[in-house]
């Protein structure tokens, strides 16, 4: 069977300029990254700001071309081609990614007609908001008069509209509070069920992610430095910077508190990141002195 | 032992358009002196509105408190005069904001900003400090905060820092004026997770090296658990409930409380209930 998404090697990097406009250096916001999800599998990219993975999203998307390497939905090279019906995308803030100046009914049609949606329309958005368990005649309403759980659930439908493959969600509930958080992720993982949805989750939140994905990639500087089954990776981390991860997660209970790996204060305080590679990268050698 | 901070049924209303909503249904909390205490509620629940009620920050109108005291340290905050309640405010009570970057004035330099608010604080405290000593205090109190490189930063301006540097920043500015009570408005929501626990820490450890009374707003209960042994939970202008913070999350008693603990992904994996 074929992968639903395989990434080969991806690579994109960013020139840094210097105050005069001169190419003076470059970045890997992206550096040789890949992984597949198997059709109907939710694969989980934890990260931090700036591990590459909204660049990641952008390039699967269409929204960037990588400069290296290959992105291949259902085992077709999609690079190069525009319009990628097959994925959608849902994105962080549902207040600004919805126009306030269209209906939910509009916002919901703009994919039925740029894919040139031949059905029925009005019969297809009204489908649509069912599915997302909203009202039908929700769809003469107007963003500002829904709430944050409802303009998601839009989103949703509006990424669902053109009956993708794959849908990308980008932080899709950082912004919800965590009551409405978990009625949207029991939403998605329906929708994933009933529709065959393949999902490509990025957050920060781990606790989530724990309970949402079934795999997971952990990114730190554009490079994916440990992956496995989730409950694999977080019971026993193998990275460092895992490990530092899943320190920092502020968590409600005891059992989960001491599930939590020991990090080794530098000074009393937590270390960075860059602080726990370099004290590791100083304490091997004399490790392996020993 | 009376509270350094009681809230005693404090009811506010905000007025628009002719319309009145009840904003603040009667809310009372206390926070000891060296007490870590945190409020808990989702958005709306009226949290934000207690702590600028508190701070004397709610704009009145449209805001109206029709009932209820705010004791600090046994003086009525609603009934002083404004002069003593400003004298109050960013000494003995002292602010820790959620977003550093638009709580820092962009043009100044860090030690600029720092040491407007220790003048202030010193003439307050009726303290006399020349230039060299002001500088030495500045110095100080980002050392206090765990920064790096003191004198580099005090030179710096807010854009050459990092999020959780300018958080730091922000932190030394409410401890120049050597409050009593500190309140963190959701300190490290717009930061990382690794730099969140990093401040988080930093709290914890100058709340109890300092012997300061803290108050955390916040609506992750992760944050609650770390940060506090007291907790207030918000709902719809009301506390819902209250107690020690692992008592109340290991028992919930309300139904408010549960569905909300429940609502919370577990980093254990999924929880039977």
């Amino acid at each position: 069977m074929t992968a639903a998404l395989e990434i080969r090697d991806l690579v994109k990097t960013y020139p840094v300029r210097n105050a005069f406009g001169r190419v003076s250096g470059a970045v890997r916001a992206v550096d040789g990254v890949s992984f597949t999800i198997p059709s109907g599998g939710v694969y989980g990219l934890a990260g931090e700001s700036g591990s590459g993975k909204s660049t990641i999203a952008r390039m699967i998307m269409g929204l960037t071309e990588p400069d290296e390497g290959d992105i291949l939905i259902d085992g077709v090279s999609v690079l190069g081609q525009g319009e990628r019906a097959k994925v959608q995308m849902v994105f962080q803030n549902p207040g600004a990614s919805l126009n306030p100046r269209r209906t939910v009914g509009q916002s919901i049609k703009v994919p039925l007609v740029a894919h040139t949606y031949q059905g029925d329309r009005k019969g297809r958005i009204g489908d649509l908001l069912d599915m997302v368990q909203l009202p039908r005649h929700f769809a003469d309403r107007y963003p500002h008069e829904l709430s944050g759980g409802q303009k998601q659930r839009v989103a949703i439908a509006r990424a669902l509209a053109v009956s993708p493959r794959l849908l990308v969600l980008d932080e899709p509930t950082s912004a919800l509070d965590v009551s409405v958080q978990a009625k949207v992720i029991d939403l998605l993982e329906e929708l994933g069920r009933q529709l065959g949805l393949t999902y490509l989750f990025i957050s920060h939140d781990l606790s989530l992610m724990r309970n949402f994905a079934q795999t997971v990639g952990v990114l730190y500087l554009g490079k994916i430095v440990e992956t496995g089954p989730v409950a694999r990776v977080f019971e026993r981390p193998g990275h460092d910077y895992t490990r530092l991860l899943l320190a920092s997660v502020p968590v409600i209970s005891t059992e989960e508190a001491a599930m939590r790996p020991v990090i080794p204060l530098i000074n009393g305080e937590m270390p960075t990141a860059e602080d726990l590679m370099a004290l590791r990268a100083g304490l091997n050698p004399k490790e392996t002195a020993r | 032992m009376t509270a350094l901070l009681s809230v005693q049924g404090l009811s506010v209303s905000f007025s628009t358009y002719g319309r009145t909503a009840e904003v603040l249904k009667g809310v009372s909390l206390d926070v000891p002196q060296g007490a870590q205490v945190a409020l808990v509620g989702e958005s709306g629940s009226g949290k934000s509105v207690t702590m600028k009620a508190i701070m004397g920050l709610l704009p009145q109108p449209p805001a109206r408190i029709h009932a209820g005291k705010i004791m600090f340290d046994g003086r009525d905050l609603l009934t002083l005069p404004e002069r003593e309640r400003v004298a109050l405010r960013g000494t003995a009570m002292s602010m820790v904001f959620q977003d550093p970057m638009s709580s820092l004035n962009p043009v100044w330099t860090i030690e600029d900003q720092l040491t407007t608010i220790l003048k202030y604080a010193d003439r307050r405290l009726g303290r006399d400090r020349d230039r060299r000593g002001r500088r030495a205090r500045v110095i100080e109190v980002l050392s206090q905060v765990r920064m790096r490189d003191p004198e580099r930063v005090a030179q710096s301006f807010p854009i050459m820092l990092s999020g959780g540097m300018r958080q730091r920043v922000l932190i030394a500015m409410a401890l120049l004026s050597e409050p009593r009570l500190l309140i963190a408005d959701e300190p490290g929501t717009a930061l990382d997770v690794t730099t969140q626990a990093q401040i988080l820490k930093l709290l914890r450890d100058l709340v109890e090296a300092q012997g300061l009374a803290l108050l955390m707003i916040t609506h992750n209960l992760g944050v609650v658990r770390e940060t506090s042994n007291y907790v207030y939970v918000m709902n719809k202008g009301e506390i819902v409930e209250e107690g020690p913070t692992a008592g109340l999350f290991a028992e919930p008693r309300q139904q408010y409380t549960r569905d909300l603990i429940a609502a919370v992904p577990r980093l254990t994996g999924r929880v039977a209930l």
